[in-house]
């Protein structure tokens, strides 16, 4: 479903994604680990068309998502690390928006939010801003609103950030069972390991740009000859730890939030 | 087709939800209007000019206008920063059309932002000379709408964050406002300050107005339209352009 040859991603003199291949095959769920900084983003903002790989190859369900943009778009739903709802919209504008951007038929569409905001527990708030929603139904109706268009592949991206235990484990419990019934290939990053041991069927490792290990969960354990898919991961990729610099954008969030009196 | 619509009605809900919003936008043009309308109408009467309350109505109203949607175009920013600019870019839909959905909404939002200064410049004494006349002030506010829009979701395309916001409103939005003509008569001015009103935009746009609404023109209705017209595809194509060169 995914197939990723040779990807290269530099800005400037810096590498941010150095000769990366791996396959993700159809109804599997993919996760990718990695320290911050590792290069993860940048390589689903390239899967997703939203950059420009340098070198390399990308196909999605055999679409080239560079010349064929908007047919491999329609292939794949996608929630960011950052939250990408709009909070003056309610739950149910922001998910018919969703619905008419991906061109959902109108009968076909009103069906499905319904199905999913159900799912996902937010049918009752479906008529409230999302400004006042928490944080973990913003998450949920992020991700509901990724199935809208019954994706073939969804990618998540950190999509656990910052909520509680009971929130996470009910999130991971929807994308399995739509993982199942829909056959949806998911591509996940995470920085916590027990929900890629528990979740993924296969995971690669990330790390300076460079994919380091790839497998299952138990192979990953058995080469590194660790207990535990955490020590596996910091074996392979060291205890330094990376501090990124705040870019442009964790600026200005810190900017609207003394502007708006952290209302949003 | 549908994208363009699904946007431009979301700009509108946007509007008519911040209530807060839609009242403080209209505390500056209030100020100019009553403060400078009643306060600089001795001079300009003893000048012979008539009545400045009449003279600045249509300056402020297009004033309104011209910062709404400015505004509204570099709303792209908070798109941007709140994160829904993405979910809009990975949607299988041409840039173009969601950049027109954006532009026309902030567009709508601005005439309408611009009809209700006008209700508060009747209810304060302004009187347009023709009634006929006054449909064709309408088409001049959507014409200063589209042309400000554009620019501004081109300014907003080329921003990062919210520093160059401040540079933006000082160097550029203000400028144009204070060059436009809204608030004293072209005629007359020196050389360097009447070529600097000369290549501002909003100058054609309030003539324009006034033309229309008073009878009075320097440029001439015609010229006006014109030039806005003109410069509105201009724009349109550069914000366009701007808007499909987003990386985020």
């Amino acid at each position: 479903m995914i197939s990723v040859r040779n990807l290269v991603k530099s800005f400037g003199a810096f590498t941010a994604v150095d000769d990366v291949s791996f396959d993700v095959g159809e109804g599997e769920i993919f996760a990718f680990l990695g320290p911050n900084g590792a290069g993860k983003t940048t390589t689903i903002k390239m899967l997703t068309t939203l950059l420009k790989p340098s070198s390399g190859t990308i196909e999605l369900d055999g679409l080239d998502p560079q010349t064929k943009q908007n047919e491999a778009r329609k292939r794949f739903g996608i929630v960011f690390q950052d939250p990408s709802l709009d909070g003056d919209m309610t739950a149910w504008e922001n998910m018919e928006i969703h619905g008419v951007l991906y061109h959902v038929p109108h009968k076909l569409r009103r069906r499905r939010i319904e199905e999913l905001m159900k799912l996902f527990e937010l049918w009752e708030r479906r008529g409230e801003q999302v400004k006042k929603f928490s944080g973990g139904m913003k998450r949920r109706l992020e991700i509901a609103r990724g199935f809208l268009h019954t994706p073939k592949i969804l990618f998540l991206d950190e999509p656990t950030l910052g909520l509680d235990p009971q929130s996470r484990n009910q999130l991971w419990t929807h994308v399995k069972r739509l993982n199942e019934t829909e056959k949806v290939t998911v591509f996940l990053t995470t920085h916590y390991m027990d929900e890629a041991d528990r979740v993924a069927h296969r995971i690669g490792v990330i790390d300076h740009g460079k994919l380091v290990a790839q497998g299952t969960p138990k192979a990953i354990k058995e080469q590194t000859r660790t207990e535990s898919l955490e020590d596996a991961f910091l074996k392979l990729t060291g205890s330094t730890i990376r501090d990124e610099s705040a870019g442009s954008a964790d600026q200005m969030r810190q900017f609207a939030r003394m502007w708006s009196g952290g209302k949003r | 087709m549908s994208a363009i619509y699904v946007l431009w009605l979301r700009e509108l809900k946007r509007y008519l939800r911040s209530r807060v919003q839609l009242v403080a936008s209209l505390g500056q043009p209030m100020l100019y209007l009553l403060v400078l309308g009643f306060g600089m109408g001795p001079v300009f009467q003893r000048a012979g000019n008539g009545s400045y309350l009449q003279f600045v109505a249509p300056g402020v109203i297009g004033m309104t206008v011209l910062f709404s949607s400015i505004f509204s175009g570099l709303g792209l920013l908070w798109d941007r920063q709140f994160g829904f600019l993405k979910e809009t870019l990975v949607a299988p839909v041409p840039r173009l059309q969601i950049m027109i959905g954006r532009t026309l909404g902030g567009a709508t939002v601005a005439v309408m932002q611009g009809l209700l200064v006008s209700i508060v410049c009747i209810l304060v004494g302004f009187r347009p000379a023709h009634i006929a006349l006054v449909p064709l002030a309408l088409v001049f506010m959507i014409l200063i709408a589209t042309v400000f829009s554009a620019l501004g979701v081109a300014i907003g395309s080329s921003l990062q964050d919210m520093q160059g916001f401040q540079l933006i409103m000082n160097f550029l939005v203000m400028p144009i406002f204070f060059l436009s003509g809204a608030l004293f008569p072209l005629a007359g001015l020196p050389k360097a300050l009447a070529l600097a009103t000369r290549i501002d935009p909003l100058s054609y746009g309030i003539d324009g107005m006034r033309s229309v609404l008073l009878g009075q023109a320097f440029y001439g209705a015609p010229t006006d339209l014109v030039v806005l017209i003109v410069l509105a595809l201009v724009l349109l194509v550069f914000g366009a352009y701007r808007f499909s060169k987003i990386e985020v």
